[in-house]
């Protein structure tokens, strides 16, 4: 028997109270996707350099593969899926369709949580801005450009800018 | 990527983690914000037998000003130092330099404390403690003790904090009336680590001339240096528009600097020139009594 037995948790997902128990050894972006089904959390590099796999814990952005499961006891974590919960999407996520922001989509859930947080605390950004805060995020595949152009247009659209 | 197993607890009180830590010795780990250290436990680099999570002591996220201080608690994101208006008001050096770690989900989460009690060499916040005269409230089941920036950094990830002490707060002298100061950094992507970065802070007496000059250099050793020292008399004279040229050559010329194999020193021997003559120029424009 291991010396180290999991524990049980309580934390809210998207919501919804979750109880389970886990080894303490265990990344909360591994308990989102095998424990809670939540598989648009994207691990990648697991070291907290590519961004694919931030969520919000208690509405800051933070990499899930740098928070242990049980660090999340009594907070409440939100991933991509609750930003499209009706079925509609959020307003980042239509922005990165409508200027082709994405093409393999590795990278899109990260870079939609951390923008729907950053926009919060930054509803009229300048492009160069836009790009330092998605410099946290790394996309290999579109070189950024249109991801920028969503950024701005989703800003633009938040502040109830008419940005076509 | 996973980590090794460890046990885990967050007690709910400074006491509690305290005790904890008296009782677990050397096998144990304080993890605060993470960002430094669950990229080693992932990697294992590092494997402590036990994790003792501070982020339930909510009274060490709290900034305040205490006389001719700021108490700067360990728990501090560095978002929250970079937007502090303490912080940018009476310290806006520290909360500049905060403002250029990494990235922002990592500043959201990264803990002044944590980014202090790992010591990696080219971190700004220990350079800026370093040059800003920053004492560390250290506390353990023994007591409390106060040691100086100065003192505090031993080598690369190392620091005078035995394994049963936690960083508890950071004191730090704002800023005096009138003083400039400069941050500068180099790295080669948005977020990395510098590969050298410079803190400078300056003050002109009414006779135009500088009345005290404080020059702090990351990047270049095992721990960050203070090398004011290596510049002869900077108050004899009115600095001449050459001042921040001469000085920084000075400081380039004569700090050692340790080869790696990353980067070669003769490579940051001219990063230490060229931007610590940018640090210095944004201090003398911040600086009452500027008069060019």
């Amino acid at each position: 028997m291991s010396a180290f037995p999991p524990v049980p948790i309580v934390f809210k997902v998207n919501g919804t109270t979750r109880r389970l128990l886990t080894a303490p050894r265990r990344l909360l972006s591994d308990v989102l996707r095998e424990d809670c089904g939540l598989t648009g959390v994207h691990v990648g590099c697991e070291h907290g350099v590519c961004g694919a796999c931030t969520i919000l814990l208690d509405g800051a952005p933070a990499r899930a593969c740098l928070i242990y499961a049980v660090q999340a006891r009594d907070h409440e974590v939100t991933t991509v899926e609750a930003f499209s919960a009706g079925g509609e999407l959020s307003v980042v996520q239509q922005a990165l369709h409508e200027e082709h922001g994405l093409q393999c989509g590795f990278c899109t859930p990260g870079i939609v949580v951390t923008m729907e947080a950053w926009l919060n605390e930054h509803p009229d950004p300048t492009d160069a801005e836009i790009r330092d805060a998605l410099s946290g995020n790394l996309c290999r595949c579109t070189g950024y450009h249109n991801i920028v152009a969503a950024v701005a247009k989703a800003a633009a659209r938040r502040r109830g800018g008419d940005a076509t | 990527m996973k980590p090794a197993r460890f046990a885990y607890e967050a007690p709910a009180t400074l006491e509690g983690v305290l005790q904890s830590l008296a009782a677990a010795g050397q096998g144990a780990k304080l993890i605060a914000g993470g960002q430094s250290l669950a990229p080693m436990l992932n990697m294992r680099l590092a494997r402590p037998d036990r994790l003792i999570d501070i982020n339930a002591l909510s009274d060490l996220g709290e900034i305040r000003r205490a006389g001719d201080r700021l108490e700067i608690g360990a728990l501090v994101r560095h978002d929250g130092l970079g937007r502090s208006e303490l912080a940018r008001r009476h310290c806006p050096l520290l909360a500049r330099a905060a403002e250029t770690i990494g990235h922002y989900a990592i500043r959201k989460r990264g803990t002044l404390g944590g980014s202090l009690a790992h010591a990696d060499p080219a971190a700004q916040l220990p350079l800026v403690a370093l040059a800003l005269d920053a004492e560390m409230d250290i506390c353990s089941v023994r007591g409390l003790r106060s040691v100086a920036a100065r003192d505090f950094f031993l080598s690369i990830f190392s620091t005078v904090l035995e394994p049963d002490e936690l960083l508890v707060r950071v004191t730090v002298p704002i800023a005096s009336a009138g003083e400039g100061w400069g941050f500068r950094l180099f790295n080669r992507r948005a977020g990395d680590f510098a590969i050298v970065a410079v803190a400078a802070t300056l003050s002109r007496g009414s006779d135009g001339k500088i009345a005290r000059l404080r020059l702090a250099l990351g990047g270049i050793g095992p721990v960050p240096v203070r090398v004011e020292h290596l510049v002869p008399n900077p108050g004899t004279e009115q600095p001449s528009p050459h001042w921040s040229t001469q000085v920084s050559q000075i400081a380039a010329d004569s700090v050692e600097i340790e080869e790696n194999d990353r980067t070669p020193a003769a490579f940051r021997r001219e990063l230490v020139a060229a931007l610590t003559r940018e640090a210095l120029d944004d201090a003398m424009g911040r600086a009452a009594g500027a008069t060019s």
